[in-house]
Formats: structure tokens, sequence, C-alpha cells
């Protein structure tokens, strides 16, 4: 029966059908990674609606309910369909390759995860057309405002249990693979950072998704079957709903970043030739931003009206998310110190991702200082917090995990000049889209207004000219991408000199079924 | 190239002359003053862990590289330094924190307050109550701007003063006195919020909020409704007009003379 044919062929269907039968970690990372391509730039064109809107003071483009319907779908289609696919999909491919295993643990339940994804994606999408169009209430949903809506609510509502359905089953996929499948030799305290961070992410996904369902599922009954739970006039509270919304909130911002944490973890090393300078440290910090993420919530609420104690409470326990966060960067840098780099595109990126991260950081500290959030609070200074811990945070880590893994994952090349070209278009741009808004927000601009006060004008048509640059940079990525692919096999098994982990070991591209005999680790 | 060099330094004094405002106002309030001065510290504070960080990556960017033929070492893994950077920082959070816990103790302490103001949002629209002196009205946006700020209105925005930071109805406050401010809304959430007299607070249908402010200086005060509540959001605006207490008195007495006559019809 098992003749090495049966070994070597690939059997799979062919056509469409492959996609969508297939049960393979590669495949299923190909559509997770297509999927959050096709996102980024549905988001992204989104976000350039706004910033169009944006360029000068008056509205010219949109009425402000169509302006208010594309800030919440472009944070909703980047989190949750172009970001957390990404992520998933960089799981998918990496960690059988990492620990050394043939596959995931259970594929079938992977292939379901994934296809979910483009339903519920769609599902959300659709709402645009319907008459009184998309959720116009922001991404956090607040109500009472967010029952004042169309009939897209409970379409959103629906579509966002089943994203969440997908993550939750995404997630203890990677739970039961890195726990069960681990080539043998291969201890917890031996696994690669990205696996680590990874495993640490999933039970945060199972941990918060239920309760952003429980939450939304609330906004449901309380707009169709006449519950109470938001209403004060029913004896409910709106600003509970704020509190199971962070609850969920604060943890999956760092669903968001800590593989991105795991990519740069591995890509440091590699390009200084020289060891990740704390792995338990590493491990450990990873851990500890985990389990404070639980306990910060209210500071994205602090205007809400708490009590004194509960504010003092989220300024500190926010404050002390600085010391592992520090301990990362320190780390970071520690391993690049006496090392021996060079500059191929992967690193470029993760360089940028280590200094304009921490600036988000920084900004994130600031803003954790409550007396002072009162000012910040929910003006572009925020806006700008966020976008600087996620664009050139995590999007900049998944381009540098792309840009890093894509000769392993097709054996080809990517052209290293136009690499470098796509890293600079897209860290100067990005920084001429989101610093001018630090001052806009600290000069006093609202976020989530489509008009503004002529104070304004300056930078917010210097933050539009440089996102419509950004845009354009992905293109390049985009054409990248496709010469990347079109040209032969030429990439050898370990493509970086300073390479190391199971899947270098492999021929590149990697066998369909990674690891059919499991390696042994030293 | 050349011209796009002489095109970038012939707009610097444009740029010069335009409206820079790149920082948090200083406010007139002692919760701004202190709100500036907190933010001022906590970012000189992160600008010198910046310049020590980042300066510490450059160095090793520009000078272990391999094109300048360096051999990496080999270290990893050193208790005494990891201690250091975990017990400096988390030290460095402590000297932060001990401020702050104090500026928030006394900006959440609304007591003995002479002047009691009672703000409700609405869409799109606040209504404010003196509650000690019987007098309320409700404040929109001007019409001037309401007209400007409709989609191709064709007018110039930057011909309408104060554009979308002007209201029909100001409300006028004394300085020198505490004013306490009680918050709550009839639809949806808002947050009410001036820059310059400190910071902002929700107003939740339902439930009253409290904040306070003590102006010190007569003058014009500017701010909008600062979360988001459907889509004239951003045309909710607030002005607030602090003068002497002899003028607040008189201003006082107008209205509820206006109140009487409005009431009598």
């Amino acid at each position: 029966m098992n003749t090495d044919a049966d070994h070597l062929h690939e059997d799979h269907k062919t056509g469409i059908m492959r996609w969508i039968t297939t049960t393979n970690h590669k495949d299923i990372g190909t559509l997770y990674l297509f999927l959050s391509l096709t996102m980024f730039f549905v988001g992204g064109a989104m976000a350039l609606i706004i910033r169009a809107e944006l360029f000068q003071p008056g509205l010219q483009l949109v009425n402000p309910d169509f302006f208010n319907q594309m800030t919440t779908m472009h944070a909703l289609i980047m989190i949750f369909g172009a970001l957390m696919p990404a992520l998933v999909g960089l799981a998918n491919w990496q960690i059988p390759l990492m620990i050394g295993a043939p596959d995931m643990a259970l594929p079938r339940l992977n292939n379901w995860s994934f296809w979910i994804l483009p339903f519920a994606l769609g599902m959300l999408g659709s709402t645009l057309f319907f008459e009184g169009g998309a959720p116009a209430a922001g991404w956090t949903l607040y109500p009472p405002l967010v029952l004042q809506g169309g009939d897209a609510l409970p379409y959103a509502i629906f579509s966002i249990h089943l994203l969440g359905l997908s993550s939750i089953l995404g997630a203890i996929n990677i739970i039961a693979t890195i726990l069960n499948m681990r080539a043998p030799g291969m201890t917890l305290m031996k696994m690669p950072m990205f696996v680590w961070t990874w495993l640490i992410t999933a039970f945060l996904l199972i941990a918060v998704m239920p309760v952003l369902a429980g939450a939304v599922t609330m906004l449901l009954t309380d707009r169709f079957f006449g519950t109470s739970f938001f209403t004060a006039s029913g004896g409910g509270d709106p600003v509970m709903f704020q509190h199971i919304f962070w609850f969920f909130g604060h943890p999956e911002v760092y669903i968001l970043i800590l593989p991105a944490f795991g990519v740069i973890s591995t890509i440091i090393p590699t390009f200084s030739r020289k060891k990740l300078f704390g792995y338990d440290s590493m491990v450990y910090a990873t851990a500890s931003i985990a389990l404070l993420s639980f306990i910060v919530w209210a500071h994205h609420m602090f205007t809400v009206g708490m009590p004194l104690a509960g504010e003092i409470f989220f300024m500190m326990t926010t404050m002390l998310i600085a010391v592992p966060t520090g301990v990362k960067v320190f780390n970071w840098i520690a391993t690049m110190w006496k090392g021996s780099m060079t500059f191929e595109t992967p690193m470029l990126f993760s360089l940028a991702f280590i200094v304009l991260f921490t600036i988000g950081g920084f900004s994130g500290l600031m803003m954790a200082i409550t007396p002072v959030d009162f000012q910040y609070h929910d003006t572009y200074f925020i806006v700008a917090h966020f976008h600087y811990v996620l664009v050139p945070g995590s999007v900049f880590a998944v381009i540098a995990a792309v840009y890093f893994w894509l000769p392993k994952w097709t054996g080809k090349m990517y052209d290293e000049t136009l690499g470098k070209t796509h890293f600079w278009l897209t860290t100067i741009f990005v920084n001429i889209t989101f610093f001018p808004q630090h001052f806009v927000g600290l000069a006093g601009m609202p976020r989530r207004i489509p008009d503004y006060a002529v104070q304004f004008t300056d930078f917010n048509a210097i933050s539009t000219i440089g996102s419509f640059g950004f845009g354009i940079a992905q293109i390049l990525f985009l054409y990248i991408l496709y010469k990347t692919l079109k040209q032969d096999v030429t990439a050898d098994n370990k493509v970086w000199e300073g390479a190391e982990g199971l899947e270098w070991t492999l021929p590149s591209p990697p066998p369909y079924h990674s690891f059919e005999e499991p390696p042994k680790v030293e | 190239m050349r011209n796009f060099i002489v095109f970038l330094l012939s707009t610097i004094p444009t740029l010069a002359l335009g409206d820079w405002e790149v920082n948090l106002p200083r406010g007139v309030t002692p919760t701004s003053v202190l709100a500036y001065d907190l933010h001022m510290l906590i970012f000189y504070i992160t600008v010198i862990i910046g310049i020590g960080v980042f300066g510490v990556m450059f160095y090793s960017i520009i000078h272990h590289r391999k094109s300048k033929g360096v051999v990496p070492a080999n270290f990893h893994e050193n208790t005494k330094i990891e201690i250091v950077w975990t017990v400096i920082p988390f030290l460095i959070l402590v000297g932060m924190a001990i401020p702050a816990t104090q500026a928030l103790i006394l900006m959440e302490d609304t007591s003995e307050a002479e002047v009691t103001l009672k703000v409700t949002g609405y869409q799109w629209m606040w209504k404010y109550e003196y509650l000690e002196d019987n007098v309320s009205f409700l404040s929109r946006i001007d019409s001037e701007s309401n007209k400007a700020r409709k989609l191709n209105s064709g007018v110039d925005v930057s011909n309408v003063k104060n554009y979308l930071l002007e209201v029909d109805n100001p409300i006028v406050l004394p300085v020198n006195a505490k004013i306490r401010l009680l918050l709550t809304a009839g639809d949806v959430i808002h947050a009410w919020w001036v820059p310059e007299l400190g910071g902002k607070k929700d107003a939740v249908p339902g439930f009253v909020n409290e904040m306070w402010f003590n102006i010190n200086k007569p003058g014009i005060y500017r701010g909008q409704c600062a979360e988001l509540c459907g889509k004239d959001h951003a045309f909710m605006p607030i002005v607030v007009k602090a003068v002497s207490k002899a003028e607040y008195e008189k201003w006082v007495m107008n209205q509820q003379n206006n109140n009487k006559i409005a009431n009598k019809k």
C-alpha cells in the first residue's frame, strides 16, 4: 500500500475544487493570505475615501452618514478581514513547518474555519448596499447609537458571530497542533518564538471571542426582542456594553500584535546572525502581556464616569504593560548588538517595526496616564497611536513575514531591489500619513468626524497625501508578488544565511505534507 | 529634481505662516494646566527613553553590519542586565504614577462648587440648565457654519468665522469660581469637551456624570462633542464665554427676565 509513489504524489483535486475541499495546511494558509491581501485593499480603499474627504475642511465627497459607515467598515474589515486572517495564514503555513509536523492537527476543521470567512465578510460587506447603509456607529458598536441603525445591524452581528466562530475554531486547531504534534525532542521551551506567540494568542482568542459574541447578541436582543441590557429606561446600562466590549477588545489588540512580535523575534536573529538574546524572558514577557491584557480594558473608557478607584486601578495596570513590552524591545536590540547584520527587505521592515511600534508604545504610555487621557480620549492622537501600533506594527510584521518566508513557500526569490523600494515608500508614507495625526489630535481634533475646523487643515492635507502614497506603494507590493510567482524556482533550502529552524531543512518549496517522518530535535 | 527642491523651499514661508498648532493647549483652568504639565513630563520621559533606545539600536545598525566584516558575537542571556531593564522601567513608571494619581484625585473632587451647570446632549445640540439660577437654553451650531457644512454647499469654509466652532447660544460662566457640570444625554452617548478647560466627560443617557473646572482667565473657549453620536456628530460645537462675576450676574438677570417675558407670551 505505502509505496513511494503514494508518498510523493500530491493527492489532491485540481482547479477550484482543490481550494474548496483542501485540508492541507499550506493550501489553507495560502487561502487565508490571499483573502487577507484582498481585504487589505478593500479596507484600504475605504481608508482612502475617509482621507479624501478629510483633505480639506467642508464636505466635498460624501455625506456624514456614509463617512461614518466608512470608518466603521474600514476598522471591521482591517481587523477581522485583513490582519487576523493574515496572522492565521502565517500560522497555518509556518507552525507545522516549524514544529516538524506533517500538517495541522485538525485539517477538516481547518478547511471550515477558513471557508466561513469569505461568507461572513461578504455578508458584512453586503450591508453597504442596504437601504440605510452599513453599520455607522463605529467598529466598537456602542449602544444606544448602534441600535438606531437600519437593517444592517442584524447582518453585521451575525457576521461577527461567524468571524468569531472562525477564529475560535482556528485557535483550537493551533493549540491542538502545537501541544500534540511537535517533533520528538522539541520541548515547549525549545519552540520557535513565532510558535510560542501563536500558542498564547490562540488562548486569548478562545477566551475573548465568546465575550464579543455575547455582547453583540445582547445588542441583537435589545434591538429585536425587547430586552434592555443597555437601555437605561429599561433598567440597563449603556456603559456595561463598553465594559464587555473592551474586555474582548483589549486582548483583541494583543491578538493582533503578539504573533507580529513572534515574526520580529524570528527575523531579527536571522539577519543579525546571532541567537535571540533572551529566549526565556521573551516567552515570559509574551505571557505577561497576555495576562495583563485581561485587567486593563477600562483604559479605553476613562471618560465614561468611573469611580476614582477604578480609574487609578486601570491606569496603573495599563502602565505596567510597558515593562514586558520594554523587555521585548530591549531583547531585540540586544540581539542586534555585536551581530553581523545585513539589511534584506524582511530585516528592513522588522527594524522599522521596532522603531515605529515603539513610538506607538510611547503614545500608549502617555494615554495610560488617566488625567491626561481626559484630553487625549477620542481625538486624532488616539487614531495616530493605534495606527502606529497596527500599521507599522502588525502590518509591517506581516509584510516582513511574507518577504521572509515567500522564498521558502514557493521556492522563488523576490526581487530585492523592488522589495527595498517597497519598504522605503511604505515607511516614508506611513509616517507622512500618521505622524501629523498626533498634532491635530493634541490641538483638539476629535476622531470620527467628516469635517473639521479650519485650523486643522494643513496637517490633514499632509496626512491625506501620505495615505494615497501609502496606497500606491502597496500596488508595488502586488507587482512584486506577481513577479515572484511568475518566475522559476531558484531559492535553495536555507534561503537566508542566518536562517535557523526546521522549516529551512525542507526543500523550497516544501513537500505537500511537510514532515512525513518527524525530524529529531537535538 | 532641482525644480522640486525649489518648490519645497518656496513652500516653507507659507508653512511657517500657517496655523501650526502641534501640542495640547495649556488651558485656563488648574486641571487643564495639571494635565498639560503631566503631558509634557511624560512626553519628555518618552523622548529621553526613545533617544537612548534608538541610539543604541542605530549605533548597532551602523557598526555591527556584515559589510564591515563584523563577525557575530555569541552572547545571549544575562540575568543581571535583564533584571536591570525590568526594574528601571518599573521605577520610572512608579515615578509617573505618583503625580498622575495626585492629579486624578484632585480632578475627581467635584465638591463645594459655586455654579452647577446641567448639560444634556441631544442629537445634535446641547441643552444647558443653570440649576441655582433657573436659566436654561438650547445651544446649536450657528447658521452660517450650518449652511457652509452641507455637502457641496459651494461656500469656502475658510471665510466662515470660527467654522464649526460657533453656536447660537454660548454658555456664559464666571471666572475664578468652581463650576460643576452634571452631564447626561437624551438619546445616545455624547461627550462634552472644551480642550482649554481640561478634559472631557461622557454624557450617558439615563446616568449623570460629574466634572468640574475653575476658569482663571476671561475669554471665549471652544470645543465640540467628542463621542460619535450619529451623522451630525461633527456639528454640535460648544462655546464657553468666561466673564467676570459681575458681568455673569448681569447676564443671569437678563436671562431670567427674558425667560419671564417668554413665559408671559
